[in-house]
C-alpha cells in the first residue's frame, strides 16, 4: 500500500518531513509497508483487531450501559520516535520528576517554595488534590510518586511539550505492552531490521520499585494491586499488571486493618500486606479520614500507612503535582529545587485564579482550551476555537464563578502520525504518554502510549471520547550509526534481556 | 489466596460446566425426537422441568415447543441458566480473577463466550447439533487448558471442585429426564423405545460407549447404577464426588475420613453414603426421589464450601495466620 497520495500539509508529520519524504527513522518502515499489497495490510490490521478482541483488551466506558466493555481501538502503523529525541525526553522527564517529588515533599512539610515566594500559597491549599491528613507525611525512602504517566505532545514547531502531568494513578501502560504483543503477532514483517526497544521488562521493573518501598524488615514483602473493581474503567489494567507481576489483586472488601496492621481476607484466615500498588484515588483511599461515603477504600489504611506499616505507591497527597494550576508553576518548580532550566518546555498556560490572566483568557475564550485543573480523561473541557457560541458563553459562566478550577492554553497544531483510513493512510493527531518509574533510579520506559484521534480532524485523543492507540518505536540508536547485525532480529534480541 | 477470589474461580467453573451440561440436555432431547413419532416429538417441556426454571419459562414462552425451549435454554439473556448467561457469568468471575487464571484459560473462555453470544444471529436449527457440538468441545478445551496451564494449587482445586459438584448434580438432572419423559404407553417399558431413550440417555453423558464396555446390554438399573454410583467413569456422581472430595482435602489439608468444617462434613457423608449404596436401593426409594434428596444434599455441600471458604468472617475471630504455609 503507498503512500504517494499521503499529505502532510498543515501539521508536523511524525514519519515524512514533507509528503514523499519519509524521516530518517522511518524511512525503512515506509519501505516495508509500501511493499506490502493493501489486501496485505487490510488482512493485518483485522488481525490486530480480531487478537484484541479474543484476548478481551477492552476498555470500559463510563455513562454507557454499566459494564459495557469496548474492543481498544488500535492502528497498526506505528509511531517512531528516533534515538536521540528520545534522549532529549527521557532527560526532561527524569529532571521533571525528581523536581516534582521534591515538590511534593516540601508541600507537605515546611513548604518553602510557598514561603519563598514562588508558589501562591492560596493556590496549594485551594488544590482540591491538596490532602491535609498527609501534611508530616515521610513516605518509604523519600519517593512519594512512584509510578507517574506525562503527557506529551509535539506541536508544529517539532517540539515535544509536557501538556499534563498524572501521578495519581497513571493509566495506559498495559495497552503498551499488548500493543507491542499484538504487533509482533500479527505485523511481524515490519519488525525486521528495525532496532525497537523493548517494553517488556515493565512489569518486572514495577514489581521492583514496588517490592523498593516495603516497610523496612521484611524480607519476602507481600505487594497486592488495589482496584475499585471490575467496573473500573482501567480495570483491564489492573488486572494486567497483577496477573504480569504475579500479585493479589484486591478490592477494598478483601483487605481489613486489625491492630495496626493491614490484612487481606483469604481462605486461609487473614494474611500481612505490606505494600499497595493502589490505583484508586486519594479520595477513596480511607473513609475514616478522606471520603466518608466511600466503599472503595479501607477503613483505617492512612494510619497503618503512617505507622509504615505499610507502603503505598504512589503516596497519598501525590495529586497535587497533578493539578494542572500547579502545572503552570513547573518551571518555577524545576528551577527552585533543581536550580536548573526546565528540559522539556510546558505549554503556555493562563491559571484562571490570577486576576490578569483571567481576564486575558476570558476576552479571548475562542482562541483557548479551557480545561479544569483537577480534570481528565478529556471531560469538563473547552475546545475554544471550536466550540459555540453558548459553549463558550458556559464557560465563561463557570470561570467567573470558580477561576480556582480552570486553566486556559492556547490551541497546538498537535502532530500527526499516517494512519489506515478506507483504503489508504490519513493523517491523525496523536500524543505520547511515557512511563516513568521512582524506585531506587529513575527508569523511563521507552516509548509510552500513543494515542491517536481517529476521527477526522479531531484533537481529542481520549479512549473515552472515541481515540485509539498506536504502537511507539523508540529506535535503539540513531538509525545511520547502528550496526546492521546488531538488529538483524529485533524481536528475539528484545526477547534476551 | 483472597475469599473473594477461590469465590470466582469455584463459580467460573460451574457455570462453564453448566453451559456445558445444558448443551448435553437439549442435544438428548434432539437424538430422542429425530426419527421417532407417536407424540413423541413435544417432549421438550420435560428439559425445562428438570433444569428447575419452569415457572420462569411458562411465564414468558407459553407453549414448550422445540423453537421455545432452545431459545430459552440457549440464548435467553433473561435466564439466568441460559448457555450465553452461563458463559457470561463465568467469562465475568474469570474477568476478576484474571490475573489468577492463565492467560490462555482467559483467551480460549472469552472466545467461547463470543462464539456463543454470536451464534444467535443467523440460527437456523440445521446447526444444531454443531453448535451444541461446539459447546461441549469447548467446554472440554477449556477444561484441558486449565489442567496443563495452571498450577494445581489451592485455586486449581477450587476450580475442580466448582466443575465437579456442579457436573454431580447435572448428571443426576439427566438422569431425571429420563422420569420425567413419557413413554407413550406403559406397555412400552423394555421396548426398544424405552431402551432408545435410556440410550440416548447415556449418549447425552458421554457414557455410552464406557457404559458397554463395563455393563454390555442396556437396562434401566444398570445405567442408574453406572451414572450414579461407578468410581470410574468421570461424569458418574460417585466419581465427582470422590474427586471433589479430594479436592477439598487438599486445600484444608486435613486427613479423609476426618472433618475440620461444613463442607467436609457434608461432602464426606454424602459421598460415604453413595459408597454404601446399591442400584437396588435407589430403584426401590423411586429415582426420581432419590434424585430430588441427592440434590438437596449437593446443595447443603455448596453452601457449606461457601460458608467455609467464601463468607466474609469477623475480623477479629480467627487467629492472624500470616505465616502458615500455603498452596
Amino acid at each position: 500500500m503507498r503512500f504517494n497520495s499521503y499529505e502532510t500539509a498543515g501539521f508536523y508529520d511524525e514519519m515524512f518531513e514533507a509528503s514523499g519524504r519519509p524521516r530518517a527513522g522511518a524511512a525503512m518502515l515506509v519501505q516495508k509497508i509500501e511493499a506490502l499489497s493493501s489486501g496485505e495490510i487490510k488482512h493485518c490490521q483485522q488481525a490486530a483487531e480480531l487478537a484484541l478482541l479474543n484476548m478481551g483488551i477492552t476498555f470500559n466506558v463510563y455513562g454507557h450501559e454499566a459494564g459495557t466493555e469496548k474492543v481498544w481501538p488500535f492502528d497498526i502503523v506505528p509511531r517512531i520516535i528516533e534515538s536521540h529525541e528520545w534522549e532529549r525526553i527521557e532527560k526532561g522527564l527524569r529532571q521533571r520528576i525528581t523536581a516534582l517529588n521534591l515538590f511534593i515533599d516540601d508541600v507537605y512539610h515546611d513548604q518553602k517554595i510557598v514561603k519563598d515566594g514562588i508558589l501562591p500559597e492560596d493556590l496549594l491549599h485551594s488544590g482540591k488534590c491538596y490532602l491535609a491528613p498527609c501534611a508530616g507525611l515521610n513516605p518509604p525512602r523519600g519517593v512519594w510518586c512512584h509510578i507517574s504517566g506525562i503527557d506529551l505532545v509535539r506541536d508544529s514547531d517539532g517540539q515535544f511539550y509536557v501538556l499534563e502531568d498524572n501521578m495519581r494513578c497513571p493509566s495506559g501502560v498495559s495497552y503498551v505492552l499488548e500493543n507491542r504483543e499484538v504487533m509482533k503477532r500479527t505485523f511481524p514483517q515490519v519488525f525486521e531490521g528495525l532496532c525497537v526497544r523493548p517494553v517488556d521488562d515493565y512489569p518486572d521493573r514495577l514489581l521492583e520499585t514496588l517490592q523498593y518501598v516495603a516497610p523496612p524488615g521484611v524480607q519476602d514483602p507481600m505487594v497486592v494491586l488495589l482496584t475499585p473493581g471490575v467496573y473500573n474503567s482501567a480495570y483491564f489494567e489492573h488486572s494486567f499488571l497483577a496477573q504480569q507481576m504475579g500479585i493479589e489483586l484486591v478490592t477494598g472488601s478483601d483487605l481489613v486493618v486489625s491492630e495496626g496492621f493491614l490484612y487481606m481476607r483469604t481462605t486461609t484466615g487473614l494474611r500481612r500486606v505490606d505494600v499497595i500498588y493502589r490505583r484508586i484515588d486519594d479520595d477513596f483511599l480511607d473513609p475514616l479520614e478522606l471520603r466518608k461515603d466511600s466503599l472503595l477504600g479501607v477503613p483505617g489504611l492512612l494510619d497503618v500507612y503512617r505507622s509504615g506499616r505499610v507502603a503505598l505507591a504512589n503516596a497519598p497527597g501525590t495529586g497535587i503535582a497533578d493539578d494542572k494550576a500547579v502545572y503552570a508553576y513547573v518551571p518555577e518548580i524545576i528551577r527552585y529545587y533543581l536550580g536548573e532550566d526546565m528540559l522539556l518546555s510546558n505549554v503556555p498556560t493562563f491559571v484562571c485564579s490570577d486576576d490578569k490572566h483571567r481576564q486575558h483568557v476570558l476576552a479571548n475564550l475562542d482562541k483557548f482550551v479551557v480545561k479544569e485543573a483537577n480534570g481528565s480523561g478529556g471531560y469538563g473541557m473547552l475546545m475554544g476555537p471550536m466550540a459555540s457560541k453558548s459553549e463558550r458563553e458556559k464557560f465563561h459562566d463557570l470561570i467567573s464563578h470558580e477561576p480556582r478550577k480552570y486553566i486556559a492554553q492556547p490551541m497546538l497544531a498537535i502532530s500527526r502520525v499516517p494512519t489506515i483510513v478506507n483504503e489508504g493512510f490519513e493523517g491523525r493527531h496523536v500524543d505520547l504518554r511515557p512511563y516513568i518509574l521512582y524506585g531506587k533510579d529513575i527508569y523511563v520506559l521507552p516509548g509510552g502510549l500513543t494515542r491517536v484521534a481517529l476521527e477526522k480532524g479531531s484533537l481529542v485523543v481520549n479512549s473515552s471520547q472515541g481515540g485509539g492507540s498506536k504502537d511507539t518505536w523508540v529506535l535503539g540508536a540513531r538509525v545511520d550509526d547502528v550496526q546492521p547485525e546488531a538488529c538483524q532480529t529485533p524481536v528475539a534480541a528484545a526477547e534476551v534481556n | 489466596m483472597l475469599s473473594r477470589v477461590a469465590d470466582s474461580i469455584f463459580w467460573m467453573n460451574r457455570y462453564i460446566e453448566r453451559a456445558e451440561n445444558v448443551a448435553r440436555f437439549i442435544e438428548v432431547n434432539l437424538h430422542l425426537t429425530l426419527g421417532l413419532t407417536n407424540g413423541f416429538v413435544n417432549q421438550w417441556e420435560p428439559l425445562v422441568t428438570t433444569t428447575g426454571d419452569h415457572e420462569g419459562f411458562i411465564e414468558r414462552y407459553g407453549v414448550a415447543t422445540q423453537k421455545n425451549v432452545i431459545d430459552f435454554l440457549t440464548f435467553d439473556k433473561d435466564n439466568p441458566n441460559s448457555i450465553v448467561s452461563c458463559l457470561r457469568s463465568a467469562r465475568e468471575n474469570a474477568r476478576s480473577v484474571r490475573e489468577i487464571i492463565s492467560s490462555a484459560m482467559w483467551l480460549e473462555l472469552n472466545k467461547f463466550y463470543l462464539t456463543v453470544r454470536g451464534a444467535s444471529h443467523g440460527w437456523s436449527m440445521a446447526r444444531a447439533h454443531d453448535f451444541f457440538d461446539q459447546v461441549i468441545t469447548s467446554s472440554h478445551l477449556l477444561a484441558g487448558i486449565t489442567d496443563a496451564t495452571m498450577s494445581h494449587g489451592e485455586a486449581w482445586h477450587f476450580a475442580r471442585m466448582g466443575l465437579l459438584l456442579e457436573r454431580a448434580d447435572k448428571t443426576s438432572r439427566i438422569l431425571d429426564v429420563k422420569y420425567f419423559i413419557l413413554l407413550p404407553a406403559i406397555r412400552d417399558v423394555g421396548t426398544p423405545l424405552d431402551t432408545i431413550q435410556w440410550a440416548a440417555l447415556l449418549k447425552s453423558a458421554s457414557a455410552l460407549e464406557m457404559y458397554r464396555k463395563s455393563r454390555g446390554r442396556i437396562t434401566p438399573s444398570s445405567v442408574v447404577d453406572f451414572l450414579i454410583l461407578d468410581r470410574h467413569f468421570p461424569r458418574s456422581i460417585r466419581f465427582c464426588l470422590l474427586a471433589a472430595e479430594d479436592s477439598l482435602h487438599r486445600i484444608t489439608g486435613s486427613d479423609h475420613g476426618t472433618f475440620s468444617n461444613a463442607a467436609e462434613q457434608r461432602l464426606g457423608r454424602l459421598r460415604a453414603e453413595l459408597d454404601y449404596t446399591q442400584v437396588n436401593d435407589i430403584i426401590n426409594q423411586g429415582l426420581h426421589e432419590y434424585l430430588d434428596q441427592f440434590q438437596t444434599k449437593l446443595n447443603q455441600v455448596g453452601e457449606g464450601i461457601s460458608e467455609t471458604f467464601f463468607a466474609p468472617r469477623p475480623v477479629d475471630a480467627p487467629a492472624v495466620m500470616s505465616q502458615r504455609q500455603f498452596q
